[in-house]
């Protein structure tokens, strides 16, 4: 019930979305609660967009715990 | 976005265990509890537990949005099916026990219970069939409530009311932050509820209970940086709330969806099963929604049910204590195609989790 799979926005018409899940999976949702736009990736739970994933944040995060990781290596 | 790629890094991962297992107490065990059954998933299916080390454990909190509905909810669905009204429901929901019947009884003996896969859906379905009267089961946490909300607040055909049974996390961890023979050393707070309600509402749990808190995502290495921070935390003696996943949560949550969710319900004492009544946890329609409240419309209101059957241990599963394979029905009376207890049938359940990957948790079982 709280799963929650990410998709791209391809098309927007009014309140809703087609989105894309991969491998030719396609569905409308239901956007009223994000603020969003074609091309956006976003967080999908029970037919409604939840939120709007941040690609930058998502990079960030990975190169943060590489960071963490290899400086408290270094520090023993 | 590759996230299953990224988030999936095998080598990130082993690193993280490395510094997992040098953080890890030596003597005095740690138990960090998790409140969501996609984390549990995460953590059963990928083998988590296996690269802890023995002093480090994780536990499933109550998590799962259809285990905690209590019995008497599910008999009111039921009492409402019986009268002839189409009672619509997500999938998991149909086979969760009543008192003496699930859903899909009361289906099987003639009612009409559908299967929904949004709210939105349930609008649809009723608008299609103008002569029936419907009633849709809208249960989950704060991740689905606002799509309820969303559907009450738009133009809602006359013959659909709402059999409101959301509740919200927060004051549940509250509860298990407070069970002393608990003992818990931290959370790992559930990632999707948090996109809704933001980072505010976890505060109390560092400060007021001295419990690290970190909000995470559903990929391993989510989960596993999760652990790593909470560990680093007690080993600093410096508790705090940490956001691990920032790419979809921010610190005031999704700020439309809480204020279209505090338009449309107020908060109420709610019972949660196997975890009795916990004080505003409940959302229930306000006043002037009153009128698609299927409880008034149909006249249906149970109090008390029965929550737990003969041996079955899913009340103390559902809040960590006690594990599936500790219960005597586990994979003997009580198994995925036909379930005794609530965790056995939800997909987030933690019984019907540990059943499907039980090959996974050779070192726990």
């Amino acid at each position: 019930m709280c799963l929650a799979i990410p998709g791209k926005i391809v098309k927007i018409n009014d309140s809703h979305a087609q989105v894309d899940f991969g491998e030719g999976v396609l569905r409308e949702v239901n956007i009223t609660l994000v603020e969003t736009r074609v091309g956006d990736y976003v967080l999908v739970h029970a037919g409604y967009a939840i939120q709007v994933l941040d690609e930058k944040e998502a990079l960030e995060t990975l190169n943060l715990w590489n960071e963490i990781l290899r400086s408290e290596t270094e520090n023993g | 976005m590759d996230e299953k790629r990224r988030f999936r890094n095998p080598d990130l991962a082993r690193r993280i265990a490395e510094k997992i297992s040098k953080l890890a107490p030596r003597e005095k065990p740690v138990k960090i509890c998790h409140v969501c059954g996609t984390h549990e998933w995460t953590i059963t299916h990928f083998g988590i537990r296996n690269l802890l080390p023995q002093t480090v454990e994780v536990i499933a909190g109550p998590g799962c949005p259809v285990c905690i509905v209590p019995a008497s909810e599910i008999d009111e669905a039921v009492k409402i099916a019986e009268k002839g009204i189409t009672v619509t429901c997500f999938g998991d929901m149909l086979r969760v026990p009543g008192s003496t019947m699930s859903l899909l009884d009361a289906k099987a003996n003639g009612a009409d219970v559908r299967v929904v896969y949004s709210a939105g859906d349930a609008v649809k379905m009723a608008e299609k069939s103008p002569d029936r009267e419907f009633v849709f089961f809208a249960i989950g946490f704060e991740t689905t409530a606002p799509s309820t909300a969303v559907e009450i607040l738009g133009n809602l055909p006359r013959n659909l009311s709402f059999l409101v049974s959301h509740r919200v996390i927060p004051p549940a961890m509250k509860l298990l932050a407070e069970m002393r023979d608990l003992n818990l050393n931290g959370f790992i707070a559930p990632g999707h509820v948090s996109t809704v309600i933001g980072l505010v509402p976890y505060e109390v749990f560092p400060q007021d209970y001295g419990l690290p808190t970190v909000v995470a995502g559903f990929e391993p290495l989510d989960v596993l940086f999760g652990v790593y921070a909470i560990l680093k935390q007690i080993h600093e003696g410096r508790p705090r709330l940490e956001n691990e996943y920032s790419r979809v949560v921010r610190r005031e949550g999704n700020v439309k969806a809480q204020k279209l969710m505090k338009q449309v319900f107020s908060m109420a004492d709610g019972k949660w099963r196997g975890l009795g009544t916990i004080a505003s946890s409940k959302l229930a329609l306000r006043e002037e929604y009153a009128v698609y409240d299927a409880h008034t419309r149909h006249g249906v209101c149970i109090a008390e049910g029965v929550d737990s059957h003969s041996g079955c241990m899913c009340h103390l599963i559902i809040i960590g204590k006690s594990k599936p394979n500790e219960c005597p029905l586990f994979l003997k009376a009580c198994r995925p195609e036909k379930p005794v207890g609530a965790c056995m049938v939800g997909i987030e359940g933690t019984c019907r989790i540990w059943a499907k990957t039980i090959n996974r948790q050779s070192h726990v079982l």
